[in-house]
C-alpha cells in the first residue's frame, strides 16, 4: 500500500516536472507559433538567477519565484526586440536563429562561470510514508504545476489582457485594425513565455543542480511534449504532461531513467504517427 | 550552356579539385595536419548529406548526427567483431540507412509537417547521445566490443586492405580514401538530382501539394531521398571514427547544431555551398577554439544568429548573384 502510494506520487511529480518545463515552451509555440530553441537555456538561465541572489543572501522563495521569472522575462523581451522580431513569419529561421542563441548563451554562460554544477539544498525537508521518506519539495512541485496551469487559463479565459492576446494570434491585422498594437502583444507574451521558463528553471534548479548545458537536457522533453499536445496550448500540454510523464516514471522504474526517456520518445513518436496534429487535433478541439 | 553540360562541367571540376587534393595535400602537410583535413573531409561530407536532404528534398532534418554517430559506431563495433574492416564498412552503411528508412517512414507516412519533423529528428540524436553515453559498464558490450559510455569505442580498428587485415591504411590512404568518397558522393548526388526521381524531389520541395495533386507519391520520394541522406551521413561517420574514434558526442548537440551551421552559411540549395561553409567554419573554430578564454560554442552561435538575419541566403547563392550583377547578366 505505501509502495504503490510512492510511485502513485513519483508519477504525479514526473507529470509536474514535465508541466513545469512545457508551459513556457508552450505558451511561445502556442501562442505565437515561434520555435524558441533556446528555452532549455531560458530555463538555465532561471536557474543561475535563483542560485546567484541565493548565494548574494536573498531569501530563498524570493529568488526562486520572483527573481528567476523576473530575470528571464527581460532577457526574453531583449531578445525579442533585437532577434525574433526581424524573424516573425519565418518559421524555420526563428527556430536556427534561437538554436545559435541557444548556443551563445550556452559558451557565454560556461565563459562566465565555468562549467562546473552548482546547486542549494531542497528547501522543506521530507517526510515519511510508511518505510519511505518521500520530498516535500516534490509535494511543492506538484502543487506549483497545477497553480501554474490555473493562473495562465485564468489570464487567458477571464481577463481582456488574456482576450487581446487571444485575438492577436487568432488575427493580428484585424486586432489592430481595432487599435490594439500586434508588436506589443509579441512582446509581452514572448516575455511572459521566457518568464515561465525562467521560474521553471528556479523551481528545478535545488532537485537537479545547475550547469551551463542543463537546457539540452531538458529541450527535447518539452518540445515532444508541446508538440504531442497539439493546437490547444494548455489542455494539450496538460494531457501530454499526463500521458508522456507517466510513461517516463514507469518506464524509469521498470528500467533505467534513460531508457524510460527511449520509451517517452518512442511512444510520443507513434503518438504524432497516429495523430499527427497532436492530442488536441483529435480531442478537446475546443479547449484553451 | 544546358543543364547538362553544366552538369557534367561541375562534375569534372570536383573531380579534378578533389585528384589535386588527394595528391598534393599528402605531400605538403604533416601528419597531425592530414589527420585533421580527414576530419575536416568526413565532416564536409556529412555537411553534403543535409545539403541534399534538407537543401533538395527540403526535409528540415536537425538530427543528421544520428545517422553520423550510428554509421561510427556500427563500423567500430563490426570491425572490432570482425578482426576485418572490410565487412564492416557495408554493414555500418546499412545501419544508419536502415535506421532513417524507419525514422522517415514514421514521419513521412505519418505526414508530419515539417517543424516537427525538425524537432523529432533533433530529438532522436539526443536521446542516442544519452543512450551512449549511458553504456558504461560491463553489461554493454556487443561481441567483443565495449561500448564504454562516455569514453566511446577509443581502439576503433582504422581501415585494413580488403581481405588482408594485416595490412592497415596510413593516415596519407585514409586520406585519399576519404576525398574518394566525398567527391562519388558529391558525383552520385549530383547525377541522382538529375534523374525524373530528383526532378520530382525538387518539385515536392517547392510545393508538396502540388506535386501530389500531379499524382506522385510524395511521401515515397521523401523516404528515399532521406534514406539516402542516411547512407551519405553513415560514411561520412565511417570516416571520422577513422581519423579520431567514436563516442557519443559524435550524437551531440554541438555537432547537430554545427551541421545545420554549414549548410545555412554555405547555401541551402547547393551541394558544394555547405561543402565550403563546413570547412570555413570548422576552420574558423579551430582558430576560435586556439584563443585564450573564448568558448567555440558562443562563437559558433553568433555566426548562426548573424548568418540568418544578414545572409540568409548564405554565402554561395549569395556571391553568385553578386557576380551576375557584376558581369551584368541576369542570374
Amino acid at each position: 500500500m505505501d509502495y504503490a502510494l510512492i510511485v502513485a506520487l513519483q508519477i504525479a511529480s514526473g507529470i509536474a516536472t514535465l508541466v513545469i518545463i512545457s508551459l513556457g515552451l508552450a505558451v511561445v509555440f502556442g501562442m505565437m507559433r515561434v520555435i524558441n530553441l533556446a528555452h532549455g537555456e531560458f530555463l538555465m538561465l532561471g536557474g543561475y538567477s535563483a542560485i546567484l541572489s541565493y548565494q548574494a543572501g536573498i531569501n530563498l522563495w524570493i529568488a526562486i519565484l520572483l527573481i528567476a521569472p523576473a530575470a528571464v522575462g527581460a532577457i526574453g523581451l531583449i531578445v525579442e526586440r533585437l532577434l525574433i522580431r526581424r524573424l516573425y513569419g519565418r518559421m524555420i529561421d526563428t527556430m536556427l536563429a534561437t538554436w545559435g542563441l541557444s548556443l551563445a548563451l550556452i559558451g557565454g554562460v560556461n565563459m562566465a562561470v565555468g562549467n562546473t554544477v552548482s546547486g542549494f539544498p531542497a528547501p522543506l525537508g521530507s517526510f515519511a510514508i510508511g518505510a519511505f521518506r518521500v520530498a516535500s519539495y516534490d509535494l511543492f512541485l506538484i502543487a506549483a504545476a497545477a497553480v501554474l496551469a490555473l493562473l495562465i487559463w485564468l489570464v487567458l479565459r477571464f481577463t481582456t489582457a488574456g482576450l487581446i492576446a487571444r485575438g492577436t494570434m487568432q488575427n493580428s491585422e484585424m486586432a489592430a485594425a481595432l487599435g490594439v498594437s500586434p508588436d506589443r502583444v509579441y512582446a509581452v507574451t514572448f516575455a511572459i513565455g521566457a518568464a515561465l521558463s525562467g521560474l521553471a528553471g528556479g523551481l528545478l534548479a535545488p532537485i537537479s543542480g545547475v550547469v551551463p548545458t542543463m537546457g539540452t537536457a531538458y529541450i527535447a522533453k518539452a518540445f515532444i511534449t508541446v508538440i504531442t499536445g497539439g493546437a490547444a496550448m494548455l489542455t494539450g500540454t496538460l494531457a501530454a504532461s499526463g500521458l508522456l510523464g507517466a510513461v517516463l516514471t514507469i518506464g524509469t522504474f521498470l528500467t533505467t531513467p534513460v531508457l524510460g526517456e527511449v520509451a517517452l520518445l518512442a511512444v510520443a513518436v507513434i503518438l504524432l504517427r497516429l495523430l499527427p496534429r497532436g492530442i488536441t487535433g483529435r480531442f478537446f478541439r475546443r479547449a484553451l | 550552356m544546358s543543364d547538362t553540360a553544366k552538369t557534367l562541367v561541375q562534375i569534372v571540376l570536383a573531380l579534378a579539385v578533389a585528384v589535386a587534393a588527394a595528391i598534393g595535400l599528402p605531400q605538403v602537410l604533416e601528419l597531425f595536419a592530414l589527420i585533421n583535413a580527414t576530419v575536416f573531409v568526413s565532416m564536409a561530407l556529412l555537411a553534403l548529406s543535409l545539403a541534399l536532404v534538407w537543401g533538395f528534398g527540403g526535409i528540415l532534418c536537425f538530427g543528421q548526427t544520428a545517422f553520423f554517430g550510428l554509421g561510427g559506431y556500427a563500423y567500430a563495433i563490426a570491425a572490432i567483431n570482425f578482426g576485418d574492416t572490410t565487412g564492416a564498412v557495408p554493414l555500418a552503411l546499412a545501419v544508419p540507412t536502415a535506421f532513417a528508412a524507419a525514422l522517415g517512414y514514421l514521419m513521412f507516412y505519418g505526414r508530419i509537417s515539417d517543424v516537427y519533423m525538425g524537432v523529432i529528428t533533433l530529438t532522436m540524436t539526443l536521446i542516442l547521445f544519452k543512450f551512449a553515453n549511458s553504456t558504461a559498464g560491463d553489461q554493454w558490450i556487443i561481441g567483443t566490443a565495449p561500448l564504454g559510455g562516455f569514453n566511446g569505442i577509443p581502439s576503433t580498428p582504422p581501415f585494413n586492405m580488403p581481405f588482408a587485415p594485416d595490412q592497415p591504411l596510413d593516415p596519407g590512404q585514409v586520406f585519399v580514401v576519404a576525398i574518394a568518397a566525398l567527391v562519388s558522393c558529391y558525383v552520385i548526388a549530383k547525377l541522382l538530382l538529375r534523374t525524373r526521381f530528383g526532378r520530382v524531389a525538387v518539385a515536392i520541395r517547392e510545393n508538396e501539394l502540388r506535386a501530389e495533386l500531379l499524382g506522385y507519391d510524395v511521401r515515397l520520394h521523401k523516404l528515399l531521398l532521406f534514406s539516402v541522406g542516411g547512407l551519405f551521413a553513415g560514411l561520412a561517420g565511417v570516416l571520422f571514427a577513422n581519423c579520431v574514434f567514436v563516442s557519443p558526442t559524435m550524437f551531440s548537440l554541438f555537432y547537430a547544431g554545427q551541421v545545420i551551421i554549414w549548410v545555412l552559411v554555405g547555401g541551402l540549395g547547393t551541394l558544394v555551398g555547405p561543402v565550403i561553409g563546413c570547412i570555413l567554419v570548422q576552420w574558423l573554430t579551430t582558430i576560435a577554439g586556439s584563443l585564450p578564454h573564448v568558448d567555440a560554442n558562443l562563437f559558433l552561435g553568433l555566426v548562426l544568429m548573424v548568418a540568418v538575419v544578414l545572409i540568409p541566403r548564405g554565402l554561395l547563392p549569395t556571391a553568385r548573384s553578386m557576380l551576375a550583377r557584376l558581369t551584368g547578366r541576369a542570374p
